[in-house]
């Protein structure tokens, strides 16, 4: 057999991958690493299973250090947010965030991100590791003079604590209320004596909170959740973990769901997009929107014994009618769960369609998604 | 990590049980430890025909699919269903409880090839 995990640990060529600057304090802690993005990142600590499930009944602290940030800012920093991106940048104050998308003329997804306004002239994105190169590029290139854009991803170590015991294990440590801070809100604070912007932001589906803090003063951070999170069951967790956890939640990821040949109406993004502004990438996604798209991303659950992996065929009555972008089996709902593009007269939930398994059409059906409803007394206030 | 004397393995880490002229076989504590959390197994029916080297059946963590090897030629006697259900057990004892499958050889001088514990061992050791 092929032990996925055994080149991983003996990384060769490790001179050429990025390391958080956490990356000792994981090893010590037992973690096995994985190469993602050009980074070495911790993929799991006491196991994927244990830690997709913790972060769903207490809480999980993931190091997510290899996403990208960038600063634009200056006078004209909003107007160039605004056209940049899907969403309406200017209904957002200051201290609010919002996910958004970039895309090129074609409506194509050039990156999927959060963007967080500082101020009317000071805003920061949070941008997929993958891309962090081509969005700074991409933005440099279409601001106009009067607009400073900078890398500011090696000034910030980005932590993501996140579950229903978030706001009780960071309560002790933030000189704030972790409760004050709302949905999408974030605020300059302290956590365990430590300057850190807290935003009430995931990847999860669970109440949390996403930490930027400077990479000298992050192992104290770091530590001190641990600390405070040892009676409330908190585990450190890694890639594998939020990988499955935002497969339950059908959230995309770029790269699988997301790409410069798919726009953001194909991925059921319409939410994110408001074509009463302008932005690059408009008129193309106006033109989609009244003809339609001819393929849509769905969420769907095996019927037959077998799990749906990105790559496989999708197909109907012998027919290949997509692909599958993101599949496993999820520890939360014991079920195999997947994303894909269908034709999209195959979208709507209750359909059913095929996987192509190793050469078998094993039964599969498209679901609502998310697949996973957060029980309503774990809800954040 | 857990090395019995009394077995034997192959290249493709599986452990083998020799018993009057079949043998039972499963993964090894390194490979489940390598793979992660199992969530998923897929083994033959009762009464199939394997092929030394070929594909048996395959086992799927949460983020990766791995093709399980036969170590023999011959037909498949026995299957531990228990597995099936709990493909868990594969990471809790990967020597007891979650043995795969029991085949009876049609090639008996292929069980020379198998490795010995310290021959395992020592080709992991090489393979890092």
């Amino acid at each position: 057999m092929n032990l996925p995990g055994l080149k991983g640990n003996f990384i060769q060529q490790s001179m050429e991958l990025k390391k958080t600057p956490l990356h000792e304090v994981h090893a010590r802690l037992g973690a096995r690493f994985t190469s993602f993005a050009g980074w070495q990142m911790p993929v799991k600590y006491s196991g994927e299973v244990e830690e997709h499930r913790v972060v769903r009944s207490s809480c999980g602290l993931f190091d997510i250090s290899h996403l990208g940030q960038v600063e634009v800012s200056g006078p004209g920093a909003l107007g160039a947010v605004q056209r940049l991106t899907t969403n309406n940048a200017t209904a957002l104050d200051d201290g609010q965030c919002q996910y958004t998308l970039l895309c090129n003329p074609e409506g194509g997804v050039l990156d999927d991100c959060v963007v967080y306004r500082f101020s009317f002239k000071r805003f920061l994105f949070c941008v997929n590791a993958v891309n962090t190169c081509k969005v700074f590029k991409w933005i440099s290139e279409n601001c106009p003079d009067n607009v400073k854009v900078e890398d500011r991803s090696a000034s910030y170590v980005l932590l993501s604590l996140q579950g229903p015991a978030s706001a009780r294990v960071l309560g002790g440590l933030s000189a704030v209320e972790p409760t004050s801070i709302k949905h999408f809100r974030f605020l300059e604070t302290t956590v365990a004596k430590v300057k850190a912007v807290v935003s009430r932001t995931g990847y999860t589906g669970e109440d949390g909170f996403e930490l930027y803090i400077a990479p000298g003063k992050a192992e104290r951070v770091w530590q001190a959740l641990l600390e405070a999170g040892r009676n409330q069951r908190l585990l450190p967790c890694g890639l594998s973990a939020r990988d499955s956890l935002r497969l339950d939640m059908a959230y995309p990821l770029y790269g699988n769901e997301l790409g410069e040949k798919t726009t953001p109406i194909e991925a059921g993004l319409k939410n994110f997009i408001k074509l009463d502004t302008n932005f690059i990438g408009k008129e193309a996604l106006q033109r989609q929107s009244s003809r339609g798209v001819e393929k849509k991303l769905v969420g769907f659950e095996m019927i037959d014994r077998g799990i749906a992996r990105a790559g496989y065929r999708i197909t109907k009555d012998g027919k290949t009618v997509g692909e599958v972008t993101s599949g496993s089996f999820s520890p939360t709902l014991r079920r195999a769960i997947a994303l894909g593009y269908v034709e999209e007269d195959l979208s709507a939930p209750g359909t059913e369609i095929e996987v192509e398994v190793r050469q078998r059409a094993l039964k599969a059906l498209v679901m609502k998604t998310p697949f996973y409803i957060r029980p309503v007394s774990e809800a954040a206030v | 990590m857990d090395f019995p004397k009394d077995l034997k393995y192959t290249k493709e880490h599986e452990w083998v049980r020799e018993e009057d002229g079949s043998v039972v076989v499963g993964i090894t504590d390194h490979a489940q430890d390598s793979l992660g959390d199992i969530v998923f197994v897929e083994l033959p029916q009762e009464g199939a025909a394997v092929t030394k080297d070929e594909p048996f059946g395959v086992v799927e963590s949460v983020k990766a699919v791995s093709d399980l090897y036969s170590p023999v030629t011959g037909t498949v006697t026995e299957v531990n269903d228990a597995i099936v259900d709990s493909p868990e057990a594969i990471n809790e004892d990967p020597y007891g409880d979650a043995w795969m499958i029991r085949v009876e050889m049609g090639n008996p001088p292929e069980a020379t090839e198998f490795l010995t514990a310290e021959e395992y061992q020592q080709y992991i050791e090489e393979e890092k």
